[in-house]
């Protein structure tokens, strides 16, 4: 597999605040990639940046081995559907769609207008008058019908309704395996996307934290419930990821456990529970250990 | 949270699960000898993952022995898969079930007489 994007010791300042933290990646060809973090970790500026919209302070990016600023065969190669597109004032859907073949040379129509049944979307409203889901389901009609080898979603479904995300999900999953292509998701639905990405990217406070197959985060983590005293005891010694107490009762978080560790777990009478991949992002970028009550 | 048609269980990796869903089907006829297994991205489409890891779950039976590839068609079952698989089934169930059985029998206080009795049974009951 080749790299679509390689990213070294890349960073963007603002004023005050850095919001890209020289952080450095690659991505691999015909994978689907979730860019997952917290409001403000720079999963958005991470995706202008690599799409030429937002200059580099320092760093390098290359994607299909070029830059990507100003480069017109880098850029229609790349798909960017983000949360806010803006549209002319004038435009309806059927306009949208119309024009996108211009951007996108893999374009195309027929699976468009599957999508624009699927998702219902009125093709002859004004854009103005559509609602917030409706918005949106242009956006994911377009990332999904231009086929671009490199496509971002960038929190495509705001106002989108569980069925029309389900029916995204499926469309995303049925033509990627017809049509291989690299596709960055990023979102805060984890849970509903965890079983579609093959690779992972968490990113807080600028900086990737996590880089890692899927497959490899499953069962990377394990909480362990039980008596206070019996769950410190199995516990000690391990790098714990989160701790919560209550009375007597403690919900501890730590790494993988072996078969052997599980069976000696359970004969301690300890609850085991796996932890989705989206508990664990929220404790690797919460903060951390609460306590309900004072450690003694 | 999970997603209908999905069967998931969060601890383990989810290509190890679809090899196994496979190897039920096959243990149960669903799925007979020489017959073709649904492809990567149909179990893809339905379990709602990745077709990559989909493709890993089969691959893991592959490379057992138990799926091959017909070039230009799609995988197969293999012949003697099912015995095999029911050969190492049985190899594990001690371990999987007896010994938990026994475990929880002793705790309750039920002697290895009493547990032999309710085996017979159920066997009574499943004739």
């Amino acid at each position: 597999m080749s790299a679509v994007v390689e990213v070294k010791d890349l960073s963007k300042n603002y004023r005050t605040v850095t919001a890209v933290d020289e952080v450095s990646f690659t991505v691999e060809e015909n994978t689907i990639y979730g860019l997952l973090g917290r409001n403000g970790a720079g999963k958005t500026t991470l995706m202008q940046l690599l799409t030429g919209q937002e200059f580099a302070s320092s760093g390098e990016i290359r994607v299909f081995g070029e830059s990507p600023v100003e480069n017109a065969g880098v850029l229609e190669r790349t798909s960017f559907i983000k949360e806010s597109q803006k549209y002319p004032d004038d435009f309806q859907p059927k306009h949208v769609f119309a024009s996108a073949p211009w951007f996108f040379p893999e374009w195309d129509a027929e699976f468009a207008e599957r999508l624009i049944a699927d998702f219902r979307v009125p093709l002859k409203r004004r854009i103005k008058k559509l609602s917030r889901g409706q918005l949106s389901s242009i956006g994911v009609i377009v990332g999904l019908a231009s086929r671009a080898p490199l496509t971002f979603f960038d929190e495509p479904y705001l106002g989108l309704d569980a069925v029309a995300r389900q029916i995204f999900y499926d469309r995303l999953l049925e033509d990627y395996a017809e049509h291989p292509r690299t596709v960055i998701l990023s979102t805060h639905l984890i849970d509903e996307v965890s079983n579609l990405l093959e690779h992972v990217l968490v990113i807080d406070e600028g900086r990737i934290i996590v880089d890692q197959a899927a497959e490899e985060l499953r069962g990377s983590a394990t909480t362990i419930v039980g008596t206070r005293a019996g769950v410190d005891s199995f516990v000690a010694g391990r790098e714990v990821l989160h701790r919560d107490h209550i009375g007597g009762l403690a919900s501890v978080t730590v790494g993988r456990l072996d078969p052997l560790e599980r069976q000696e777990a359970a004969e301690l009478g300890l609850e085991l529970s796996p932890v989705s991949l989206q508990q664990l992002i929220v404790q690797k970028t919460n903060v951390p250990a609460k306590e309900f009550e004072v450690k003694s | 949270m999970n997603q209908p048609g999905v069967v998931v269980d969060e601890s383990r990796p989810i290509f190890v699960q679809i090899a196994e869903l496979i190897e039920i089907d096959i243990i149960s006829g669903g799925l007979p000898e020489e017959t073709q297994v649904p492809s990567t991205n149909e179990f893809a489409a339905f379990h709602r993952i990745n077709p990559a890891t989909a493709g890993k779950g089969v691959n893991l039976l592959v490379d057992e022995g138990i799926l091959y590839k017909k070039r230009g068609i799609g995988m197969f079952v293999a012949t003697g898969a099912r015995d095999r698989l029911i050969g190492q089934r049985r190899q594990r169930f001690e371990n999987d079930y007896v010994g938990p059985l026994v475990a929880e029998a002793d705790k309750l206080g039920i002697t290895r007489a009493q547990l032999a009795e309710m085996i017979r049974r159920e066997e009574g009951s499943a004739e």
